[in-house]
């Protein structure tokens, strides 16, 4: 469905410098430096899947989708989308792909939200049908009947968000872009956004490439996620595989009945510790949990046990730092 | 052609929803070029003529000049403010949709507050005609036609020249006012009383010549033997769009190569 392979791209930006001097001399000649946005992204995506696109800020994340959604052409590589390079046939190719860019708007800010997906309808020249029945349907799922009477301005975020979704499915697209989709929403209108993912993924088989910096979104949508730093490909799996190989650390959180001795247990490091309850973290890779619990369960009078997973900010946090990125 | 026409009509859906900014614009539009006309008058009250031009000749001038000018605004504006969808990344957005670039920025802006400079340069134009002796054929009133249309083309190509500049700088863009406004105010009085190299300027590199003062010869009787030539000047407006569409071009695959 889409396989990019070995794109490249490199800007040339000029170079900043301060205090007068310099400034008066860049107005004559310019110095540029060249900034590789990406380089040698290689990866490919079945239909029908979701994937989470991340990396910290200016690793070239809006870039490749740029290039995906056929805004940019790149240097080098190759990229084939439903058999379309984007950036060769833009406007046959754009017909088949949504696309949602979290800070810009593509509705029409003073009028009704009803006339925007009408226009809309227009530029992509969809059927009066399908126009209905994908209109009834998105409605439904994301519970527009009461906004769409309301001009775009008067919309909270999180409503103008999903009209924004919604318009962008408007003419059955096989792949949505949603770049960063759920960036300044609360918690209520998160929940909804990433639901209604889900359920145009299942129902309507949409290929979902997502862009975010909130792991959380990440978590409960993608299976897949492509993690890119400085232009280069870093990781490209499943979160699952992302954890087991980087995220090996658990946290054990132990209470038990009243014992000041203090705890022994080899392989593992204490975080905290009171005569009712102990914290520490171990490195599966090296020590198996049973055991610990075992050599725990010999010294003190067990209560409750809480093992919890490194989240996965952390992971990403210590992942960048493993590649120097941040 | 019909999708254009929806997008204006969201557009005005728009504009709307301010009507009394609207109004006030539009007076506010109607009355400035009315106080340049008002300088024009009492230029004329003063010296009687310039270079064999009449006043009711150079107002006929005027007004065709000023409402192709107004027109142009009117539809060409989303060119006019082409930096601000740059600047704010909304030309991504233009790029993700199926349908051509021109279009789609035609169809971003449309100022309908320009109705007031037309409104006010119709008046000079029934004025103009009311005060001129001169016999109307059938040939003339096309020839008028053509030149205000052909005007809209010129004014429409200039603003698209200076859009496709906003791919390279977004600042600086005032420069380009020269051949805006300048042209505009160059252009409401016949080039012939200008020097030369002027005339020649805005005839040959920006045709502003061939729709104010080689047609209106025509409609003036002014010209010595063959009028077709001068009546069919204005088409040079028309072709003046193609090399603006050409550089139009160049200058998106700019965009689309370096993304700013």
């Amino acid at each position: 469905m889409i396989t990019v392979n070995g794109l490249h791209k490199a800007f040339r930006v000029a170079k900043r410098s301060s205090g007068l001097g310099q400034a008066v001399k860049a107005l004559f000649h310019r110095e540029y430096k060249v900034v590789e946005a990406l380089k040698d992204i290689s990866f490919s995506i079945e239909p029908g899947e979701i994937v989470g696109y991340i990396g910290p800020n200016g690793a070239g994340k809006s870039t490749t989708i740029k290039v995906m959604s056929g805004i940019l052409v790149p240097d080098s590589g190759t990229c084939s989308i439903m058999g379309y390079t984007p950036w060769e046939q833009r406007v046959s190719y754009v017909k088949h792909i949504g696309v949602v860019f979290g800070q810009r708007s593509q509705l029409w800010w003073d009028v009704p939200v009803i006339d925007s997906f009408e226009l809309l309808r227009d530029i992509y020249n969809v059927s009066e049908q399908e126009y209905r029945s994908n209109l009834s349907l998105l409605t439904e799922t994301l519970e527009l009947q009461e906004l769409l009477g309301i001009p775009v301005r008067q919309l909270s975020l999180g409503q103008r968000m999903r009209c924004e979704i919604a318009a962008s499915l408007l003419h059955s697209p096989s792949v949505l872009f949603l770049d960063e989709p759920t960036i300044g929403l609360d918690a209520v209108s998160k929940i909804a956004v990433r639901r209604f993912i889900q359920t145009i993924n299942a129902e309507r088989g949409v290929t979902v490439i997502l862009t975010t910096h909130d792991m959380s979104d990440i978590e409960a949508l993608a299976s897949r996620i492509i993690l890119i730093g400085k232009g280069r490909l870093l990781h490209d799996g499943s979160l699952q595989g992302l954890r087991s190989q980087f995220g090996t650390r658990k946290t054990i959180t132990a209470d038990y009945r009243t014992c000041h001795r203090p705890l022994v247990i080899p392989g593992a490091s204490m975080l905290s510790w009171s005569p009712e309850r102990a914290q520490f973290s171990i490195d599966t890779g090296e020590t198996v949990v049973s055991e610990v619990l075992a050599v725990l369960s010999s010294q003190v009078e067990l209560v409750d046990v809480t093992i919890d997973a490194q989240p996965i900010d952390d992971m990403i946090v210590q992942l960048y730092k493993e590649y120097q990125l941040s | 052609m019909k999708l254009y026409w929806k997008y204006i009509l969201i557009l005005f859906r728009s504009q709307m929803q301010y009507r009394a900014s609207f109004w006030l614009l539009t007076l506010g539009q109607c009355l400035t070029p009315l106080s340049v006309f008002a300088g024009l008058y009492f230029l004329f009250e003063r010296f009687g003529q310039i270079s064999g031009w009449s006043f009711a000749e150079v107002a006929l001038c005027f007004a065709v000049i000023h409402m192709a000018f107004a027109i142009s605004e009117c539809f060409g504006r989303g060119f006019d403010l082409f930096s601000s969808l740059v600047v704010s990344g909304d030309f991504d957005r233009v790029l993700v949709r199926p349908r051509g670039t021109i279009l789609q920025v035609l169809g971003s802006k449309f100022e309908f507050t320009r109705a007031g400079r037309l409104l006010q340069s119709l008046l000079v134009l029934v004025f103009a005609i009311s005060r001129l002796s001169v016999e109307w054929t059938l040939l003339k009133g096309l020839t008028l036609f053509l030149t205000i249309g052909c005007g809209v083309f010129i004014f429409t190509g200039i603003f698209m020249l200076v859009a496709t500049l906003c791919f390279w700088t977004i600042q600086g863009l005032e420069v380009a006012n020269i051949l805006t406004d300048g042209g505009r105010e160059m252009a409401q009085y016949p080039l012939s009383i200008y020097h030369k190299w002027v005339a020649r300027f805005f005839t040959f590199v920006i045709p502003f010549g061939c729709i104010n003062y080689l047609p209106l010869m025509y409609i003036l009787d002014k010209t010595e033997g063959n009028g077709i030539l001068y009546m069919l000047a204005p088409v040079a407006g028309i072709v003046f769009i193609l090399p603006c569409l050409l550089v139009w071009n160049i200058g998106v695959r700019h965009y689309r190569s370096t993304g700013s």
